[in-house]
């Protein structure tokens, strides 16, 4: 009950912040077409649409963090944090209530994501709605990353970091638009430590239909979810202990 | 009593923010916590209200321990922080139902208590206009019924006249006048005047120390001064601790 009340509450706070809904949404989308573009008239590998839209999908997911890190840390700053702090709420009301409205968002980007994609000729298959799903873990990584760094940072902070580092991280380590090894092994090997590129072979796999081939990066992914999870709690906590 | 504090300290790198203060608040009592900028008046009331973890002594509202058992602290208390605190992207109405909703009320009965509070603080001009479009007294009008929303036994209210017009602080008067007696009230301010008018007994403060504790009337004759204001420079100026 107080969880739903918050929850619905982030949620308006997120629908009511145009700019939110135009870099989550419309960005990827502007950028698969044109990265579709370029690919129709100079062919590279990478640019094809079963490589590149997961890798968007990725890639809008790290809107993500920045939503919710600005959620929290904007609460924090204007001391509406400290009022709700007084109210009889447990972390995992405050917790969920911040991450829930975020789903349906990750659900709606990818769904926008894959459905342009479709109308560029991605060819309609029940994978699509497997990627979909198998992408949600990635999802749930960016989401808590996002509590995570605002329970830390100031909503500056959170500007350049989610915002601006965070995202071209995550359209430059995830080989979303070139091949990784293009770089250079090296890159590509600090590349597949962090989440982003196991998130877009997965993202890729799932679409071919190769299941099987999922692993481990999925492992990778789950473990970099826990992760932030964990950390975003642990986190929160002690904030609510000294507000 | 309804509020016991017995002996708290709170350092803040060193800073002694609040400095071994005990304090006795009785139920139904309207107690001012007065002193210069930086005497310690946010700490102790954060202190109260759960969001201020504190080096020694102990904190009890209502009976209960505000370190180990603060999920029933905060089941009494509605807090108007020194900031205006309001989410900024809500109406006003939406801010008044969110508040029930955190505290666990239905969704009919934030709806009944949001509608009173926005009769209550003449807000319903401004039913569904969105926070951030608020001037900053209507904001702070807001931000204080908002702590009323939940009905609390124990209300804080941090420097609540701060940036309210003429006409709102004494509408705010009347509202507090109103909850005098049947709720416990602790409040900061800085006009002396809206603490004499109102207090049933006022605490002094500097440098995290309690000078004075007691009614009006005791410290102006304590001190031998002319006025209420008089009284509490004087006390201020030469006051040592007790
Ligand atoms: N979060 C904090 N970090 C470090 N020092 C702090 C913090 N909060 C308060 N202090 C210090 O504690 C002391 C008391 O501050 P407090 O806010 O309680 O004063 P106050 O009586 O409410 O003052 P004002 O009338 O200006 O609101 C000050 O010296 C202040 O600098
Ligand atoms: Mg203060």
């Amino acid at each position: 009950m107080k969880m739903t009340a918050f929850s619905s509450r982030v949620a308006k706070e997120i629908i009511r912040d145009p700019l939110s809904l135009i870099f989550g949404l419309c960005f990827p989308v502007v950028l698969l077409l044109l990265l579709s573009a370029i690919n129709a008239n100079v062919p590279v590998n990478v640019f094809d649409i079963e490589k590149l839209t997961p890798g968007i999908a990725v890639f809008g997911y790290s809107f993500l963090t920045l939503f919710s890190a600005q959620l929290v840390s904007g609460d924090r700053c204007s001391a509406m944090l400290i009022r709700l702090f007084t109210a009889p709420m447990s972390a995992a009301d405050f917790i969920l209530g911040y991450m829930l409205p975020l789903f349906p968002m990750a659900v709606v980007q990818s769904i926008v994501c894959f459905g342009t994609a479709m109308l560029l000729g991605l060819e309609p298959s029940v994978n699509i709605v497997f990627a979909v799903l198998l992408l949600l873990p990635s999802a749930l990584f960016f989401i808590g990353l996002g509590v995570l760094c605002g329970t830390f940072l100031s909503e500056k902070a959170v500007g350049g970091l989610c915002g601006a580092l965070l995202t071209n991280l995550t359209a430059f380590a995830s080989g979303a638009w070139f091949d990784l090894s293009l770089v250079g092994s090296a890159f590509r090997k600090i590349c597949e430590l962090l989440p982003f590129a196991h998130s877009v072979y997965i993202g890729r796999n799932a679409l071919s239909g190769n299941f099987a081939d999922i692993f481990p990066d999925m492992y990778y992914v789950l473990g970099y979810m826990l992760a932030a999870m964990i950390f975003a709690v642990i986190a929160f906590m002690r904030k609510m202990k000294e507000a | 009593m309804m509020i016991r504090i017995s002996d708290i300290t709170k350092s803040y790198k060193g800073v002694k923010a609040v400095d071994g203060l005990s304090l006795a608040v009785g139920d139904g009592e309207l107690f001012s916590l007065l002193g210069v900028n930086g005497a310690g008046k946010t700490t102790t009331i954060k202190t109260m209200c759960c969001l201020c973890p504190f080096d020694s002594g102990s904190v009890e509202i209502g009976g209960f321990d505000v370190v180990k058992q603060p999920e029933k602290v905060k089941e009494l208390i509605g807090v108007s922080p020194q900031e205006t605190a309001v989410a900024r992207n809500l109406s006003v109405y939406e801010n008044l139902v969110l508040m029930g909703g955190v505290h666990g009320f239905s969704k009919e009965k934030s709806k009944n208590i949001a509608e009173e509070m926005i009769s209550k603080f003449n807000l319903s001009k401004f039913r569904d206009m969105q926070a951030k479009k608020l001037s900053g007294g209507w904001q702070r009008r807001l931000s204080i019924a908002m702590a009323l929303v939940s009905d609390p036994k124990v209300l804080f209210l941090d420097e609540p006249t701060l940036g309210l017009d003429v006409i709102a602080r004494s509408e705010l008067w009347d509202v507090i006048r109103e909850l005098k007696g049947k709720v416990t009230i602790i409040l900061t301010t800085h006009y002396l005047e809206e603490a004499e008018s109102l207090s049933d007994r006022v605490g002094i403060m500097r440098d995290g120390k309690l000078l004075f504790c007691g009614k009006c009337d005791e410290l102006v004759s304590g001190t031998g001064a002319k006025s209420f204001e008089d009284a509490f420079v004087k006390t201020v100026k030469e006051g040592k601790g007790e």
